[in-house]
C-alpha cells in the first residue's frame, strides 16, 4: 500500500521560507504552506529541517558475497538509509569477484530483497580484478543488474593497454570506468602517505605520485578513447591539478572525494591504530584543504564514502597486518557539514549537488538526484542542520564498527530518508 | 653543644646533636677504636673500609684518612652501593644507582669494615652484607656507624658507634657532611610525612 | 616510565639516568666471578621474537638473568605464534600467565605500541626490541653508552650515520637519542635510501661521505640488508661500497679521536673494510658488551619499582 507522507515546515535545499511537502503515490504531490494532512498520512514535523534529494553513493563496499561477517547487502542498505542515501553502488571486490552476470545479479536481487535503497552492483573491469583480461562487461551491462559502472576498486587497472580497451569498450555500453588510481610499482608494501609521518613512524610510503601519475595517464587515455572516466577517492592535491587540466581540455572525467580525506590527516597515525588505515592513505592537512576547495569549486565532482567494513580481528592488530578501509555511510553527511558547510565552502544546495545530483548524473540514474518539485520522485533526505551527535560505531547498522570518528561530536543529522515516497529511515531507525 | 632552631612556622624544627667539631672528634675517636680492635700496625694487614653511599662513602674516606694518619699505614677504602640488594625496591620510586668502588686490594681474606652514617632498622646493612658476598669472601666483616638511633628490625649490631642517640620513630636523624651537604652536622628532626610518623 | 617503546619522546634526564645506571652496573659487575644481582628476583620477563636476532635476544636474556629475573624466550617458530595466533592474543596470554615484562621484536612498525595498548590495563611493561622500520631504542642507548665511554659527554659532538636510513630502525632511534643528548647528527646516504620526510628531522643530510668524515667525532655505519641490494635502491654492491663504504682510506679522514660503530652483523668489504672493522677505534665488540648493561638498566628502571610515585 503506497504511503502518504507529509513533511511539515521544511526548507528545500536549506533555502527560502519553510513549506510543507506532501509525498503520495511515490512522487511529490504538493509543495505549499499549511497543507492539511490527508487522512492516514504520516506527518513528520520537521520544522527548520533541510530537505535534500536522496543521496547517491558511487562507492560502497557491501562485502556480500564473501564477507557477510562484516556487512551484508541488507545491513549495508540499512546503514545507507540511515545515512540519508537512497542509492548505493556496491563495489566488485567481493568473493567471488563481481565479474560475471551471476554475481552482479545476486547483489542486485539481495538489494531488492533488503528493500531499503537502490543497490547498484559495480562490475569488475578485469577478470578476478587481476588486471589481465577484460571481464564480460557487455554481459553484465545486459544482465538484470543493468551494470553501468565498472571498477576494479581496491586494485588499479594498471596495464595501460587494458585500461585503454576498457575505456573504449565501455562507450558502446553507455558505461563509465571508475579507476582506483594507484600505480602498483610505486606502492609495493605501502602503508601510509609518503611524507613526514611515514618517515617518522617507519611505515613504507604511499607516494602521491602513484595516484597523480595514473590519473594523468587515464585522463589522456579517456580523451583519446572519447570515453567516460571516473576517478575514485581522490586523495592528493596534485591529482586536483591534473583533473583541472583534463577538464579544461574537455575530457569526460569526473572525480569523487571521500569524507575521511576531507577531514582526517596522517597526523592521526601516531598511535598506529589501524582504524586510520585506508587506501589511498590519509594525507597531509594541505591535501585535505586542497580537496575541500576542489569539491567546492567542482573540480572534484562529488562525495563518495568508500564505506569499507572490516572485522575486528582485521583491524585490531598490527598496522601492517590490518586491512585498509573505514565505515562511512552513517557519518558522510555530518563530515560534509563539518568540513564544507560550517566553514562556508558549500551551501546546502551545493550539498545536494555533491551528494545527490552529480553522482546520479555520473552513474546516469534517471530517477535519483531529481529536483524537489511537484511531480518529481519523492526520493528525499531530511537533515536537522543544528543537531549535534556523538559517534558510536557499535550503534551503527553495519555489522563492522570500524569508524575512525568514534567518540567525535559531529554536526547535522539525517532525520528521515524517503525512497519513492516511502519512509525507509526515520530518527535513526529503519522503517 | 645542643642548640635549637626554628622553622618558618615557629615550631620546633630540628635539634643539632653533633656540631662540625663534634663530627671531627667522633671520627677521630672511631679511628682509634678501629686501630685498637683490628690491631692495625706495620706487621698486620690493615682492614678494608667500604662506605655505604650516599654518606657512608665520604665517612669511610675520612675514617681511612684518620687511621692512616694515626697508625702510619695506608688503609684501602672504597664504597659499596646496596641499591640493587635492597628489599624495599618495589615499594619505592626507582632509585638511581650509587658508585661502587672496590679498592685494588680486593676484599678476599681481609677484614672489611662497612661504614654508614646512621644505623636504624639494620636493613641497609643486611643488603650491604649481601652485596659484599657477591664481591668476594672477607675474613671478617665489621660495622662502623656515626650514629646508632635504635629501632633495629634485624639482629645486627655495630662494632664502632660514634654516638648512641635514643630516638622515637616520629623523629629523623640527618647526618650532613661537607662532601654531600656543604657542612658537617648531625640533626634530629621531626620525621617527614612519608616516614613513620 | 611504564614502557620503553621508542627513543623519540625520551627526555634528557631519563636518558642520562638510564646511561648512568648502565655505567654503574658495568662497574659493579666488572671482574666479578658471579655476575648475578638479586634485584629482579621473582619477576618474569618474556622475550617474544617474531624475527630472528640471536644477538639482541641473548643480550636481553642475559640482562634479565644477571638481575635474577625469570626469563622465558618465545620464538615465532616454537609456539602458537607460529600457528597464526594474533599478536594481541599472544600478548594477552603471556600477561595472563604472569609476565611482568614483554620484550618484543616484530617486523611490523608500531607492533610494540599496539602491544602496550592491548596491555594498558595490566601492570606489564613492554620493551621494544625492534619494530619494523620504526625504532630500536635499546640499540640507540647502547650506541650512546659506547660513545659516551670513549668521548665523554655527547653534547656538541658531531655524529655521522651512514647508509640505509630509509629502512633503518637503528637510525631512527639514534637520531632521536643523540639529538636529545645534545649531539649533532649528520646523515650520509644515497637519495634512494633517505625517507622522503627527512627534511623535518633535526639532522644534516649529505651524499658526500668524504666531506663529512673530517668533522665527525663518531661514525655509525648502517647495515645494508640483502633485499635492498636487489631492490634497485642502488646499482650494485660494488658501487655502494665505492660511494658509501668505510674504506681504510676513508677511515683515515676521521679525526684521531673519532670512533666507529656498527650495529652488526657487519658485511665486511661492503659497508666497512675488514681492517677498519678490526681497528682499535672500531667499537663493535664494546657495543655488544654495553648492550647487556644498557638492557639491565632498562629492566631495572621498568621493573625494580612498583611505586606509583615513580617518575
Amino acid at each position: 500500500m503506497p504511503e502518504t507522507v507529509l513533511l511539515k515546515g521544511v526548507r528545500r535545499y536549506g533555502e527560502g521560507e519553510p513549506v510543507d511537502v506532501l509525498a503520495a503515490e511515490g512522487v511529490i504531490a504538493e509543495i505549499a504552506q499549511g497543507i492539511t494532512p490527508p487522512e492516514g498520512a504520516d506527518v513528520i514535523d520537521a520544522e527548520g529541517h533541510v530537505l535534500l534529494p536522496g543521496f547517491v553513493d558511487l562507492h560502497t563496499h557491501l562485502r556480500e558475497p564473501g564477507r557477510e561477517d562484516t556487512e551484508t547487502v541488507a545491513t549495508g542498505s540499512a546503514a545507507a538509509a540511515l545515512g540519508g542515501y537512497t542509492a548505493v553502488f556496491a563495489m566488485a571486490n567481493t568473493d567471488p569477484v563481481a565479474d560475471t552476470a551471476v554475481v552482479v545479479e545476486h547483489v542486485r536481487r539481495a538489494g531488492e530483497a533488503a528493500g531499503l535503497v537502490d543497490v547498484h552492483p559495480v562490475g569488475a573491469v578485469t577478470v578476478g580484478l587481476k588486471g589481465e583480461k577484460l571481464a564480460e562487461l557487455g554481459t553484465m551491462a545486459e544482465s538484470a543488474a543493468r551494470v553501468r559502472m565498472f571498477s576494479d576498486d581496491g586494485l588499479c587497472v594498471h596495464d595501460p593497454l587494458i585500461m585503454r580497451r576498457a575505456l573504449e569498450y565501455s562507450r558502446a555500453l553507455g558505461a563509465v570506468i571508475a579507476q582506483h588510481a594507484e600505480e602498483p610499482r610505486l606502492t609495493v608494501g605501502a602503508q601510509a602517505h609518503e611524507g613526514t609521518q611515514a618517515a617518522r613512524l617507519g611505515l613504507a610510503g604511499w607516494p602521491a605520485s602513484a595516484e597523480e601519475s595514473i590519473v594523468a595517464r587515464d585522463c589522456i587515455l579517456a580523451a583519446h578513447a572519447a570515453a567516460r572516466l571516473h576517478i575514485c577517492h581522490v586523495s592528493a592535491s596534485g591529482t586536483v591539478d591534473v583533473l583541472r587540466w583534463a577538464k579544461q581540455r574537455g575530457t569526460q572525467v569526473s572525480a569523487e572525494v571521500t569524507p575521511h580525506h576531507l577531514l582526517l590527516t596522517h597526523d592521526r597515525l601516531d598511535t598506529y591504530d589501524p582504524v586510520n588505515k585506508v587506501n589511498p592513505p590519509l594525507r597531509t592537512g594541505a591535501d585535505a584543504k586542497t580537496l575541500r576547495e576542489a569539491l567546492a569549486e567542482g573540480v572534484v565532482d562529488c562525495v563518495a564514502t568508500d564505506h569499507a567494513p572490516h572485522a575486528e580481528q582485521d583491524k585490531d592488530c598490527e598496522w601492517q597486518a590490518a586491512r585498509p578501509g573505514m565505515l562511512g555511510l552513517q557519518t558522510a553527511l555530518s563530515i560534509v557539514a563539518e568540513t564544507m558547510v560550517r566553514p562556508g565552502l558549500l551551501t546546502w544546495r551545493d550539498v545536494a549537488r555533491v551528494m545527490s545530483e552529480r553522482p546520479a548524473e555520473i552513474a546516469r540514474l534517471a530517477d535519483q538526484g531529481r529536483p524537489i518539485a511537484e511531480g518529481e520522485p519523492a526520493t528525499l533526505t531530511l537533515v536537522d542542520p543544528d543537531a549535534r551527535w556523538t559517534v558510536r560505531g557499535a550503534e551503527f547498522a553495519s555489522i563492522a564498527a570500524n569508524t575512525p570518528y568514534e567518540g567525535m561530536e559531529l554536526p547535522a543529522r539525517v532525520t528521515a530518508t524517503l525512497l519513492r515516497g516511502r519512509v525507509i529511515a526515520r530518527d535513526g531507525r529503519i522503517r | 653543644m645542643a642548640s635549637r632552631s626554628r622553622d618558618a612556622t615557629g615550631a620546633a624544627a630540628e635539634r643539632e646533636l653533633l656540631s662540625a667539631g663534634d663530627v671531627a672528634r667522633t671520627v677521630a675517636r672511631m679511628a682509634h677504636q678501629v686501630i685498637e680492635k683490628t690491631a692495625v700496625g706495620a706487621d698486620t694487614e690493615p682492614p678494608v673500609l667500604l662506605g655505604i653511599p650516599t654518606r657512608g662513602a665520604p665517612l669511610a674516606d675520612r675514617l681511612a684518612e684518620r687511621i692512616s694518619e694515626f697508625a702510619g699505614v695506608t688503609v684501602p677504602h672504597g664504597s659499596i652501593d646496596i641499591t640493587l640488594y635492597r628489599d624495599d625496591l618495589r615499594r619505592r620510586p626507582t632509585r638511581p644507582l650509587e658508585h661502587t668502588r672496590m679498592p685494588e686490594s680486593g676484599i678476599d681474606g681481609r677484614i672489611v669494615i662497612l661504614v654508614d652514617d646512621v644505623l636504624f632498622s639494620g636493613r641497609s646493612i643486611r643488603a650491604a652484607l649481601d652485596a659484599l658476598r657477591d664481591q668476594g669472601r672477607p675474613k671478617a666483616v665489621q660495622l662502623a656507624v656515626l650514629v646508632d638511633r635504635g629501632h633495629r628490625e634485624l639482629p645486627i649490631r655495630a662494632d664502632y658507634v660514634g654516638k648512641n642517640v635514643p630516638t622515637s620513630r616520629a623523629e629523623d636523624v640527618s647526618v650532613l657532611l661537607t662532601e654531600t651537604d656543604g657542612r658537617d652536622a648531625v640533626l634530629l628532626r621531626p620525621a617527614r610525612e612519608e616516614g613513620q610518623s | 616510565m611504564k614502557h620503553l617503546l621508542a627513543a623519540e619522546g625520551l627526555d634528557r634526564d631519563t636518558v642520562t639516568d638510564l646511561l648512568d645506571t648502565a655505567d654503574e652496573l658495568k662497574h659493579t659487575l666488572l671482574g666479578r666471578e658471579v655476575r648475578k644481582l638479586p634485584t629482579l628476583r621473582g619477576r618474569t620477563v618474556i622475550t617474544v621474537f617474531y624475527e630472528n636476532s640471536t644477538r639482541t635476544r641473548v643480550s636481553f636474556e642475559l640482562a634479565g638473568k644477571w638481575m635474577s629475573a625469570d626469563v622465558i624466550n618465545v620464538s615465532a617458530g616454537g609456539s602458537s605464534v607460529g600457528k597464526g595466533e594474533s599478536l594481541r592474543d599472544t600478548a594477552l596470554t603471556l600477561t595472563a600467565a604472569g609476565a611482568d615484562c614483554v620484550i618484543i621484536r616484530h617486523p611490523a612498525s608500531g607492533a610494540a605500541h599496539r602491544l602496550a595498548h592491548w596491555l594498558a590495563d595490566t601492570p606489564a611493561a613492554v620493551v621494544n626490541a625492534g619494530d619494523g622500520m620504526h625504532e630500536h631504542p635499546t640499540q640507540a642507548l647502547l650506541d650512546a653508552a659506547t660513545m659516551r665511554e670513549k668521548l665523554g659527554s655527547l653534547d656538541g659532538r658531531r655524529i655521522g650515520i651512514v647508509g640505509d636510513v630509509l629502512h633503518s630502525r637503528v637510525a631512527r632511534s639514534n637520531v632521536h637519542l643523540l639529538t636529545c643528548l645534545g649531539a649533532e647528527v649528520a646523515i650520509v646516504a644515497p637519495p634512494t635510501l633517505l625517507p622522503s620526510g627527512i627534511g623535518t628531522w633535526p639532522v644534516t643530510v649529505s651524499h658526500e661521505i668524504d666531506a663529512e668524515l673530517p668533522s665527525l667525532d663518531a661514525v655509525m655505519m648502517l647495515r645494508v640488508q640483502a633485499e635492498r641490494m636487489h631492490g634497485g635502491f642502488f646499482p650494485s654492491a660494488r658501487e655502494y661500497a665505492i660511494g658509501y663504504g668505510l674504506s681504510e682510506a676513508r677511515a683515515a679522514l676521521l679525526p684521531e679521536h673519532a670512533v666507529i660503530l656498527h650495529p652488526g652483523p657487519m658485511l665486511r668489504g661492503m659497508e666497512i673494510a675488514s681492517r677498519v672493522a678490526d681497528a682499535p677505534n672500531a667499537l663493535v665488540t664494546d657495543q655488544v658488551a654495553n648492550g647487556v648493561h644498557v638492557r639491565m638498566a632498562v629492566l631495572y628502571h621498568l621493573l625494580a619499582s612498583e611505586g606509583a610515585e615513580s617518575a
